[in-house]
């Protein structure tokens, strides 16, 4: 899959070859290759213990590496895990802080343990907490915060921490959609300001829009990677679902000519669904009035990551390679 | 190969938060409560029964300490009991309490070394047994003065300061034992369970097992009994068994420190005391020489159960 990796002339910030954690006899990650570039927004996408938790874990130096290579920033993590972690920001899956500590002391323990000077803790403090729309609960006990109050908690402590890297383990999981919106909104800050992101997560179509890249996992491997647009065309054969509602001669006759149109399924004596490697909506129109007819409706799915992911796994337990979960 | 950095760092910070978490928890309150007030009401009664006691003694602040007054046991048999309780109850949730509040990791991907974790947690436990036991130092001192008005002299002070010391070494066994705990069990409350299983297996029943294993053991010549003597061999297995417990390393300590006429602390033949001034009492060093092997026993114990811990520790998962 290297082939897909965007040329650019800096060196990746994560950097793994054949990165394998086993437990026993079962390799949790199996070989994965990753590379990820400074100021991107990675996924790591995947069913639950695919083994995307690991490979965070292993990228902070938290858990043993069994075999393979990874370099973070262009250090070790297994054999210099300071240098990595204080340049790297970490959201635990189900993040917790101490109960019985305000939101301010929660972040002034962690500022402490990562060595901010006093001088500027209060200051970078009450900076993240303002980021993050925590400013009026600063001096409240997180006992009473909700899921995504803490949620945002983390994230402040990532923004406290200046980390040159985020990553960020379900961060959206268990969020009602308002506060998952807000959420996406935040990590979309933290791109513009040209933090690279790395997040992990199983709800594929939350977090694809705002992904530039994503590696989907499977059974502790990679099975695919690259920008959502690259892998529709490659595993459904088309990046675009177009939907045409229109009445006329030849209609399906006519949209199958327009060029870069792989397929048109006629739905019913007046709507078409043509699969296209780009939006074809434009010459879609004009085709329905070359032929003189009423053009009632014309609209595009973008190739959603769900899609993908079953379609890639339903053509591979076809094959009898794998079958799908 | 060597890891780059210092493992301490960041221990002062989580040595300092612990504290204070420590010092300010309801939990802590209640042990000391508890501790205060069975240690209040056992000094009471030191008190009302020295005060009636008019004969001179050498070592009357010492005294405190030690005498029981029917139905309560002394000062230092109720610490001997409570302090495993206190140690417990500050250790037994020290690292699957993280766990379980989801806060390991989090603290774990903070440039620190997980060394610092378990070392600043286990001295911020200690140090707070340790302000609690001054405490109580200081109060069986100001009760005494104010009590019996004898001024301590100089060697009984550096008496009960032994006492203090080889007290926090007894807590930190336990404390040990108790962190341990809370490395191998992932639920506070087994961990909870067994460390207070444990507690009392060694103070209740270990008494009572270790004469009938070492009378399995060894059992006894029938020509000593005849003579109404107890089977030195016997007797010896007997304290070698009760040893195993800290409790008993802990009492025999106090034993030689507090009352300084002990002069030994296992059986001894009569043609030992030959030459010796029965009922005078040891000099200082001596009794510090007496009580050493014990205080090294306890020391050692809290140094391999934090080892283990540690290792465990050291080679754990951090996803939950």
């Amino acid at each position: 899959m290297n082939e897909q990796q965007s040329t650019t002339t800096t060196p990746p910030v994560i950097h793994a070859r054949g990165l394998t954690r086993r437990y026993g006899d079962t390799a949790v990650v199996d070989g994965i290759d990753l590379d990820i570039i400074r100021g991107e927004v990675f996924g790591l996408l995947g069913p639950n213990g695919a083994g995307k938790t690991t490979t965070i874990l292993m990228m902070l130096g938290l858990t043993e590496i069994s075999s393979g290579e990874i370099s973070v920033l262009g250090f070790n993590p297994a054999r210099e895990p300071l240098k990595v972690k204080r340049r790297v920001g970490y959201l635990p899956d189900a993040v917790g802080f101490y109960d019985q500590l305000t939101a301010t002391e929660n972040l002034a323990y962690t500022g402490k343990l990562m060595g901010l000077p006093r001088a500027e803790r209060a200051g970078r403090i009450e900076q993240a907490l303002r980021r993050v729309g925590l400013i009026d609960v600063a001096s409240k006990r997180v006992a009473t915060f909700s899921r995504g109050m803490r949620q945002r908690l983390g994230l402040a402590e990532i923004i406290m921490k200046r980390a040159e890297i985020a990553i960020l383990d379900e961060p959206t999981s268990g969020l009602d959609p308002q506060a998952t919106q807000e959420f996406l909104g935040l990590i979309g800050e933290l791109k513009a300001e040209g933090i690279t992101v790395l997040l992990s997560s199983h709800m594929l179509d939350q977090v694809q829009r705002i992904c530039d890249r994503v590696a989907l996992f499977k059974a502790g491997h990679i099975v695919l990677m690259g920008a959502v647009p690259e892998l529709a065309v490659k595993v459904l054969g088309a990046g675009f679902v177009v939907e045409v509602e229109a009445e006329g001669p030849g209609i399906a006759r006519r949209l199958a000519m327009i060029p870069g149109v792989t397929q048109v399924e006629t739905l019913s004596a007046d709507r078409f669904r043509m699969t296209a490697e780009r939006d074809v909506r434009p010459d879609a129109a004009r085709a329905v009035v070359a032929v003189d007819g009423s053009l009632r409706r014309l609209s595009v799915d973008e190739p959603s990551l769900d899609t993908i992911y079953a379609r890639y796994f339903q053509d591979h337990s076809a094959g009898g390679v794998r079958h799908a979960a | 190969m060597r890891r780059e950095g210092s493992p301490f760092q960041g221990m002062s910070t989580v040595f300092v938060k612990e504290l204070a978490d420590h010092i300010s928890s309801v939990r802590m309150l209640m042990l000391e409560l508890l501790i205060v007030f069975t240690a209040l009401a056992a000094l009471y009664e030191a008190i009302n029964s020295l005060r009636q006691n008019t004969a001179e003694d050498p070592f009357l602040l010492l005294r405190l300490f030690t005498i029981d007054q029917a139905p309560l046991p002394s000062f230092v048999a109720i610490l001997g009991f409570l302090i495993p309780l206190m140690a417990i109850g500050l250790g037994f949730d020290a690292v699957n309490g993280e766990h379980n509040r989801r806060t390991l990791s989090r603290i774990l991907a903070q440039p620190i070394y997980r060394d610092a974790l378990l070392m600043g947690k286990f001295l911020a436990a200690l140090a707070t047994i340790g302000i609690s036991l001054a405490a109580l130092w200081l109060l069986v001192i100001g009760l005494g003065l104010i009590f019996l008005g004898v001024p301590p002299g100089s060697e009984e002070v550096a008496r009960s300061l032994v006492f203090l010391a080889v007290a926090i070494f007894y807590a930190g066994v336990w404390l040990s034992l108790a962190m341990l705990l809370s490395t191998v069990f992932r639920s506070a409350a087994t961990a909870a369970l067994v460390s207070l299983g444990i507690w009392l297996f060694l103070t209740v029943l270990w008494p009572m097992l270790a004469p009938a294993l070492a009378q399995a053991v060894a059992p006894a010549d029938p020509r000593y009994a005849l003579l109404g003597l107890n089977d030195p061999a016997t007797a010896v297995w007997t304290q070698e068994l009760l040893r195993l417990s800290p409790n008993d390393l802990f009492e025999e300590a106090m034993l030689a420190v507090l009352s300084p006429t002990t002069r030994a602390l296992g059986p001894v033949f009569l043609d030992q005391l030959r030459g010796a001034v029965m009922g005078a009492p040891l000099p200082f060093g001596e009794s510090v020489m007496l009580a050493w092997p014990q205080t090294v026993g306890l020391v050692a114990g809290t140094i391999v159960l934090f080892a283990f811990s540690y290792v465990l520790f050291q080679r754990q998962e951090v996803r939950a």
